[in-house]
């Protein structure tokens, strides 16, 4: 995409997608020059339409927006622009609507109440590819791939590996569940830092591709309790 | 209102006891003839109006108002009036159902009636319900079951009258209604022993069927009975088409109703939540605006407690832990309350408190607020964790740490009563910590073996090479 090409070198630009004028402009102001906010969007189609039109690195969104969720302008735009990027931001926490962002297709998962300069960590990041895991995302994802998957809740045709996290997967993400930076998971882990990456964007993917029925009934059980 | 009004000439006819009401509390002079008939054989010329007793009822409180009225005994009121509910094949039952609509409660000057007669929707049910009832006697009738069509009609007008009262009656009367209809609630399923009330539901509806075909068979020899039954069954399609649509709009209209009574109650639920809360803390945010700790304090906590609300279903002040990740949210309100720290936490899975699982959760909480008190980091992170064969917690601060070699006592003290609790109860805790690099305390408590299908034991191989 010739208009995408501003990176690398230059700051990641960003398309906000939030139904909170404030909110917008008051992340558009803390970021600063750490990022280049190229457009904002207050509602599904709008967003869509920007996206298409400015093509950002990065698209910051509201799991909530009125029109549909921001699930709804993942699935929209992911088919004809596989390489922008989503990283979610919610008020909520809520499990189910994380999980349909993430299974929608975005690179990570922030809560609104993240620091600013985690906030642009997280952009980077997710512009250059990997994955961002809160650690309450780390949390959400030990739980629903706590229990070993029933034979009837996978569907056999799928890759069996998709459905299990590996011992290493798991210790990753309990260190990101307890606040750990990826650099001291790789220094407590004695491995190295791109490894880390590669095992949290291993199990961004099984998060995504995983035919677990259970996840979304993980999510929205967790929601009754 | 007026189909269940009866002139003065019918209530005489029918009515052996006492006159039960008269309509207006107003002056004496226009009270009926009948009522300075009787005023001499009372005992009790207080000269106050006849009002129902609500404190002695057992339906309407139209006994005990009787009875007060004339200076009865109650009981001996009740007797009369059921006696007379039966030699007059029923016909009581609706002028007690009158009485009770027109009759103002004692202290009250307003009748249900007077209600009533605004309540549109109240009288369309009313008279559905009693036409249901009147087609439903109809067809009993007209099957020959004299029986039940005589004490069947009065109640036609019984079934419109209690649908006046229940629809209008103050809540304490409701309430009332409601206690006496209780024990048919549970038959219905809608009460806590369904299994048994499903069963004598299906016994009762068993026993019904036999006894009505044996009378319909034994009244009409066998075969012939199907013929009259065909035509009776014709008649009751065409009045179900007649009044089928307006009793399924009666129904939906109803149903309608309910729905927008629940909003408004959640409605006024949530406004009620709101201001208890977050009116609250924003004033108190707005008093303590130069204080700007004080003033994340409270917006943290104002967050935690509108969160769980909305998400997770738990209104503000409901504390009581019956659940691991329960306790160990209520360590995170009493530790942020208690010392102002924010305490980040992550729960995974969750399970029942027993005394192990207690003692975890009191060791977490000993970590937790030491961490508050002696790290001086700014936040607190607990992970929580429950596996099929283990429950473990870590807690952890990026604070200042110290050297576990040279300890001060007093947190020398601390660590070593986590430890004790821990392995009294046969779990174990480690503290990690250096100075400049914060302390890890990590807690893990084996689960007492109970079958759990979903079991995985890949796990305990990584605590081993973390530690």
């Amino acid at each position: 995409m010739s208009q995408a090409t501003a990176r690398p070198g230059g700051p990641p630009r960003v398309v906000l997608v939030d139904d909170h004028g404030l909110f917008r402009s008051g992340v558009r102001a803390e970021l600063g020059t750490r990022v280049e906010v190229i457009g904002e969007a207050e509602d599904v189609a709008p967003a869509v339409e920007m996206i298409r039109r400015l093509l950002p690195d990065v698209v910051l969104l509201d799991v909530h927006l009125p029109g549909g969720g921001g699930h709804a302008v993942i699935t929209e735009v992911k088919q004809e622009h596989p390489e922008i990027k989503f990283l979610a931001l919610s008020a909520s926490d809520a499990p189910e609507d994380v999980i349909a962002v993430i299974r929608a297709g975005a690179r990570g998962y922030v809560t609104k109440t993240i620091s600013t300069d985690d906030l642009a960590d997280a952009i980077r990041r997710v512009a250059d590819g990997d994955a961002v895991f809160s650690h309450r995302l780390a949390g959400f994802v030990l739980d629903a791939f706590a229990s070993a998957p029933s034979p009837d809740d996978v569907k056999p045709s799928f890759d069996p590996e998709l459905d299990q996290l590996t011992t290493r997967e798991r210790e990753v993400l309990r260190l990101i569940a307890q606040g750990y930076t990826y650099k001291e998971i790789a220094r407590d882990l004695f491995i190295s830092g791109k490894t880390v990456e590669s095992h949290v964007s291993s199990v961004l993917r099984k998060l995504q591709l995983s035919s677990r029925h259970q996840l979304t009934r993980w999510a929205a059980e967790r929601r009754l309790t | 209102m007026h189909d269940v009004t009866p002139d003065n000439g019918q209530w005489n006819g029918h009515w052996h006891g006492p006159p039960p009401w008269h309509r207006q509390a107003g002056p004496q002079d226009d009270v009926p003839g009948w009522v300075h008939h009787t005023r001499r054989w009372r005992n009790r010329g207080d000269g106050e109006p006849l009002r129902r007793d609500p404190d002695d009822r057992l339906a309407g409180g139209i006994a005990a108002g009787l009875a007060a009225w004339r200076g009865f005994n109650p009981t001996t009121v009740r007797i009369v009036l059921a006696v007379a509910a039966l030699i007059s094949q029923g016909w009581a039952v609706p002028f007690y159902v009158l009485g009770w609509l027109l009759i103002p409660v004692k202290g009250e000057q307003t009748s249900i009636a007077s209600k009533a007669k605004h309540d549109a929707g109240g009288v369309a049910l009313a008279l559905a319900l009693a036409s249901l009832l009147a087609v439903f006697l109809f067809l009993a009738g007209a099957l020959n079951d004299s029986a039940i069509e005589q004490y069947g009609w009065a109640q036609v007008f019984t079934v419109a009258g209690l649908t006046l009262i229940w629809r209008n009656a103050p809540d304490d009367e409701r309430a009332g209604m409601r206690r006496l209809v209780q024990p048919l609630e549970s038959l219905t399923g809608s009460g806590k022993a369904t299994r048994r009330a499903t069963r004598l539901r299906f016994v009762g509806a068993a026993v019904l069927l036999a006894v009505g075909l044996g009378v319909l068979l034994s009244l009409h020899g066998g075969i012939y009975l199907l013929k009259p039954l065909g035509g009776f069954l014709l008649v009751a399609a065409a009045l179900v088409l007649l009044l089928g649509p307006w009793w399924l709009r009666i129904a939906r209209d109803l149903v309608i109703e309910r729905q927008a009574r629940a909003r408004a109650e959640e409605r006024a639920d949530i406004a009620a939540h709101m201001h208890d809360s977050v009116l609250q803390t924003l004033a108190l945010v707005q008093r303590r605006a130069e204080d700007p700790q004080a003033v994340v304090q409270l917006a943290r906590a104002q967050e935690r407690e509108l969160r769980s609300w909305l998400f997770e279903g738990r209104a503000p002040g409901e504390a009581d832990a019956s659940s691991f990740a329960e306790g160990v949210r209520q360590i995170q309100r009493d530790v942020e309350a208690r010392h102002g720290v924010p305490v980040e936490i992550v729960t995974v899975g969750d399970c029942p408190l027993d005394e192990h699982v207690a003692a975890l959760l009191a060791a977490t909480r000993e970590a937790t607020v030491n961490a508050a008190k002696w790290s001086g980091a700014a936040v607190i992170s607990v992970f929580a964790e429950v596996e099929a064969d283990k429950v473990s917690v870590a807690v952890r601060d990026r604070g200042k740490g110290f050297d576990p070699a040279t300890v001060p006592g007093d947190r020398k003290g601390v660590a070593e009563s986590i430890r004790g609790r821990m392995s009294r109860h046969g779990g174990e805790a480690t503290v990690q910590s250096a100075p400049g690099e914060g302390t890890k305390v990590t807690l893990t408590m084996p689960r007492t073996a109970r079958p759990e299908p979903t079991g995985r034991a890949s796990s305990s191989a990584a605590d081993g090479t973390r530690r």
